[in-house]
């Protein structure tokens, strides 16, 4: 699976798509590999605003779950509605069908110190156990 | 070594059964209904206020012999204790004496109601206060309560003793609990249903808990550390009177999960390294059976500074009689709406009292025996992390393997087709695709060569016939089950034509 | 020893095998001053027979179970048995199996406690069941703690007429966690004030929690309190510790409860001097992923057959660790499956004759009582199987008198409830006879004759 280029990422295997002033949120295609067959998706409140490092959500398999953690602050305008019934939407497609919020950023600068998919590459590698 | 070709893992007769609710047939009784006696009463009231129901819809109505072989038929498709050796490391799966269950079965025992004015029962308190003695003397400890039903409540008990104790010398700051990674679960979340916060500390390269790592912590916050010894990786916490002295110097209390205490009793008490509470679990080190699940017993054994804050009613014996003691102030209060599980106290003072001081000491010395065993034979097969004395029960993990494409889940799931249940798997945490094997000191030679010879047999699968692993099991009486399907799409009871796609 | 199999001969090959000579050597990685030099100060080995007959020549010295007759329930309650149970129950297959972490050979006890689950849903007429808390006392405790994770307040109301040992542990649960609990008193007919608890619910309390038939053995008005409750966030817990008291009664969940929990003790478990017994708890499906406890599920094989496994575990504590919704790791599991059979051999006629009766029995001991000088029901509200008596003299007097003769009377009320006087809870089921019920009622009377001249 690749990276899709034209978005950043984070430590915690967050994926952020920017658009403009706006940006859909995932998890990436290791994060969902770690887990396993997803069978949960907790998903916030449309109108919440959350900061940078915020758990947003949780992504539940049979045997783990994790906290989604915001890439940068914002205020949630959509979420992926889909993933109630089909949880396996992040298995199956992270980067894409898979999204789970759509948020009105804060402020662009907090991205700067995000990866963008070389780094994250890079990052997964130097990582693997 | 001896070749043996005879494993317990093969298939026979094992009849299919539905569900009861599927053999219901409207106006069936299984049950014997004694005559009224008394005048009938007008409940004409009552029913005209609705307090009455009309049915209980979907209860099954089977006839007794329904009842006999589905039950039966269901109990056939467990694997237990009783058909063979159940290595599951932290569960001390020890065998379940007999007189045990025939002791909890006398109905000077089973039919006395727990309200029975004292003068009543006091052979039930004697049993209680004795088992209380027994476990205080076992641990090196001053005083127990039998009172919560399982080592998590145990622990909860434990950790709100703390609180209070803190609290009691108002340090009500001291809410901080250290826990090493490689910790069973519920000890992080027994500290926080006692109200108090968790930090994890990490193990150190040997395995063991490094005193060092505690130095950020040994503030006026510190409520103290949970720890469990041996270790969840079976080794003795080597640092374990170190870090007591120095939680203790910051002002803590140093509590100790006893599931292990199978490794120590006779040999070692857990009060002389230090230990302020900790708890014990009846169904593990003191051989109650497990029941599928439960019911357990977890009692806690406490310093004399902890003493006063035990819940209560404690029990007691003065003036020549046993009794219930209710008045302790600084109680932390009740967790079980009477004593706790007092039948399975009953089963446990019976196993102490058939193994005296000297097989209390041999029990342990065996299961040490025993773990260490297997660990000798294994290690060239299974990977180990420690390669050294263990205790009780030994980590492996499935580094050896995984170049094979098998992970230890494969080969727990086919060691079930040579008969045995398998260690447990992916705990602890620390230590990734951990198998831990605990034999317990009832199990024969024989039985362990054999599992030794069924686990190096998978190994060798792993090797040259990986699919037959991967698809494991083929004999069990269901393979493997879609755990993603039931977490996904959960059907919880039974409903008419409703079933998993 | 018969369950140390190794023989000296045994160990001195196994410490061979790993190049160890004495046993010793086992414990070199523990420091040295620490080995215990002395055996432990316990009493010695005792064989099975003389072990048999100590411990029968004790369990004598308790109440004379054949020849002495109680009436004692307050949340312990003493049933028939049908006789499979305990057949059925003893099958090592179901008692000496582990925890069902490994699904494929535990179906046994996974299909058993699924039938459990769904026949707790059909008593209580709320679809979520789990599959067993410790006892009625924690689960009204872990139902306190889910109907404020649901509701998302920190306060809960309890009635005066919860059971005392549950109330205590509600509180130590709470007590803890900052949440307030706010006492709800009882009225003159025993039962819990309705019109309090309007003013409650307006207040924002997270839960109400009654229990019904109530600890004076009043049945509260369920369909009264859900009432004061729609459309807020509050929940209705009601307890049930006389799970019996389901045969006939309308169940909690037609009554309009959010989540009813409590003893099933009555589904065929001895009272065994107050453990082990049987928590349960079921409620609304949407609380399904904030409940407590193990829960098993219905699934398929990789060959298309219908199985069960543990599901949803990512709530407990072997996962979630210190966010799990209940540190609950072992359970009373062997307890649900004696459940399961006694409610498949009692089935809903069974279930339905066996409270009818202990309901007639309760009425006519009350009534008799009633009719005896010096003998009181200070309640008014309706009964299942236990009513409060007051009683002539000093609780003390009446319960020696009646001791002396045999009969254990009831509880003594006056520690925890003053206000009745000289009271205690009387209990009476199917497993009363006429002739003892009788007895009761003369004994009574002769010691009025006694305590009044």
């Amino acid at each position: 699976m690749s990276y899709p280029a034209n978005f950043k990422y984070t430590k915690d295997h967050e994926w952020l798509k920017i658009t403009g002033s706006s940006g859909v949120i995932g998890i990436t295609d290791h994060a969902q590999h770690q887990l396993g067959d997803v069978v949960f998706v907790e998903l916030p409140e449309v109108g919440r605003k959350f900061d940078k490092g915020d758990v947003y959500g949780v992504v539940e398999s049979v045997k783990a779950v994790v906290d989604c953690y915001m890439p940068v602050s914002g205020t949630i305008v959509k979420v992926n509605s889909a993933l109630e019934s089909q949880a396996d939407l992040i298995n199956s497609d992270p980067h894409g069908d898979g999204w789970m919020i759509e948020v009105d950023l804060a402020d662009l600068s907090e991205t700067q110190d995000l990866m963008d998919s070389a780094a994250y590459e890079k990052y997964l590698a130097d990582n693997a156990d | 070594m001896k070749q043996i070709t005879q494993f317990p893992g093969t298939s026979g007769l094992i009849l299919e059964e539905p569900l009861i609710f599927e053999k219901s047939v409207k106006g069936r009784m299984a049950c014997s209904i004694p005559r009224n006696d008394v005048p009938e009463i007008d409940t004409s009231k009552l029913a005209a206020q609705g307090y009455f129901r009309s049915s209980i819809e979907g209860l099954p109505e089977v006839s007794e012999v329904d009842v006999v072989r589905h039950f039966l038929r269901l109990s056939t498709w467990n694997y237990s204790l009783d058909h063979g050796l159940y290595p599951l490391g932290s569960c001390t799966m020890k065998y379940n004496p007999k007189i045990n269950e025939v002791a909890a079965a006398i109905p000077g025992f089973a039919q006395l109601h727990p309200k029975t004015p004292e003068a009543f029962s006091q052979s039930a308190l004697r049993i209680m206060y004795e088992l209380q003695n027994d476990l205080a003397e076992i641990a090196g400890l001053d005083a127990v309560s039998l009172q919560p039903s399982a080592g998590a409540q145990g622990e909860l008990t434990g950790m709100l003793m703390i609180k209070a104790y803190h609290l009691s010398r108002n340090e009500p700051h001291r809410n901080l609990v250290l826990i090493p990674d490689s910790a069973h679960g519920t000890n992080p979340a027994s500290s926080v249903v006692a109200g108090l916060r968790t930090q994890t500390l990490p193990s150190g390269e040997d395995g063991c808990l490094n005193p060092e790592a505690l130095r950020p912590y040994l503030n006026q916050n510190l409520a103290g550390i949970m720890v469990t010894n041996p270790s969840t990786l079976g080794l003795f916490e080597k640092n374990f009177v170190e870090f007591s002295c120095r939680i203790h110097d910051a002002g803590g209390l140093v509590y100790m999960d006893g599931a292990n205490l199978n490794a120590m009793m006779g040999v070692v008490k857990p009060g002389d390294l230090g230990v302020d509470v900790m708890h014990i679990n009846l169904h593990k080190t003191f051989s109650t059976p497990h029941g599928g699940g439960g019911p357990g017993s977890g009692p806690v054994a406490v310093t004399r500074a902890l003493e006063p804050f035990l819940p209560v009613p404690r029990i007691v014996f003065r003036d020549g009689r046993y009794g219930l003691e209710w008045n302790h102030p600084q109680s932390i209060g009740k967790i079980h709406c009477f004593y706790g599980n007092f039948g399975i106290m009953l089963r446990a003072f019976t196993y102490i009292r058939s193994m005296g001081p000297d097989g209390i000491r041999e029990a342990c010395e065996n299961a040490v025996l025993n773990a260490n065993y297997i660990k000798e034979k294994l290690k060239t097969h299974f990977h180990i992390a420690h390669d050294r004395l263990c205790k009780h029960e030994c980590v492996f993990d499935d580094k050896y393997q995984q170049e094979f494409g098998i992970s230890t889940l494969d080969i727990a799931k086919r060691l079930m087709d040579y008969g045995f249940h398998p260690p447990t798997i992916y705990f602890p945490l620390i230590v990734k695709g951990a198998l831990m094997i605990e034999p317990t000191e009832t199990e024969s030679k024989e039985t362990l060569d054999q599992f030794i010879e069924a686990m190096i047999r998978i190994a060798e699968e792993c090797k040259n016939e990986p699919e037959l692993v991967k698809h494991a099991p083929v004999r069990a009486k269901r393979r493997r089950l879609d755990e993603t399907l039931a977490a996904r799409k959960p059907i919880l009871k039974w409903s008419p034509g409703i079933y998993p796609e | 020893m018969r369950y140390i199999p190794h023989t000296s001969d045994n160990r001195k090959e196994m410490l061979a095998a790993i190049g160890l000579t004495g046993v010793n050597e086992l414990f070199a990685d523990i420091p040295q001053r620490y080995i215990l030099d002395k055996p432990l100060r316990i009493e010695p080995a005792m064989s099975e027979p003389d072990l048999m007959r100590f411990l029968t020549a004790l369990s004598n010295q308790n109440a004379d179970v054949g020849r002495t007759v109680g009436f004692m329930g307050g949340g312990a309650y003493s049933h028939f048995i049908p006789s499979v149970v305990p057949s059925l129950m003893s099958r090592s297959e179901f008692v000496t199996a582990y925890t069902p972490y490994q699904p494929e050979i535990s179906q046994g006890t996974l299909q058993a406690i699924f039938e459990y689950q769904t026949m707790m849903t059909q008593m209580t007429g709320l679809p979520i069941s789990n599959a067993s808390l410790y006892d009625g006392a924690m689960a009204a405790a872990e139902s306190a703690l889910l109907a404020l994770r649901v509701s998302q307040k920190s306060r809960i109301a309890v009635s005066r007429a919860v059971n005392p040992g549950y109330r205590a542990t509600i509180e130590t649960y709470c007590r803890n966690q900052n949440i307030e609990i706010i006492e709800i008193p009882t009225g003159t007919d025993g039962g819990t004030q309705l019109d309090v608890c309007r003013g409650l619910i307006a207040d924002g309390v997270g839960c109400i929690v009654i229990q019904s038939p109530n600890y004076f053995g009043v049945i509260e008005d369920q369909t009264g309190f859900a009432a004061q409750n729609t459309g807020s966030s509050c929940q209705l817990v009601t307890i049930v510790t006389e799970a019996l008291s389901l045969g006939i009664l309308k169940s909690p969940g037609e009554c309009g409860a959010d989540i009813a929990c409590g003893e099933a003790q009555s589904f065929g478990l001895p009272v065994s001097f107050g453990g082990p017994y049987l928590g349960f708890l079921t409620c609304k499906e949407k609380y399904v992923r904030q409940a407590p406890g193990r829960l098993v599920g219905m699934t398929r094989d990789s060959e298309g057959r219908l199985g069960f496994v543990n599901t949803l575990s990512t709530r407990e504590q072997h996962i979630r660790r210190e966010k799990a919704t209940s540190n609950i790791c072992t359970n009373q599991a062997l307890c649900a499956v004696t459940a399961s059979v006694y409610l498949a051999t009692m089935g809903p006629e069974g279930l339905r004759q066996t409270a009818e009766l202990n309901l007639k029995k309760a009425h006519y001991l009350r009534s008799q009582l009633s009719q005896i000088t010096g003998y009181r029901l200070p309640l008014s509200g309706p009964i299942f199987n236990e009513f409060v008596l007051q009683v002539p003299g000093t609780v003390h007097q009446f319960q020696n008198f009646m001791t002396a003769h045999g009969v254990f009377p009831g509880i003594d009320l006056s520690q925890d409830y003053p206000e009745f006087g000289t009271a205690l809870l009387v209990c009476a089921t199917e497993v009363n006879t006429r002739e003892q019920l009788d007895r009761y009622v003369a004994l009574a009377q002769t010691y009025s004759k006694e305590a009044l001249s």
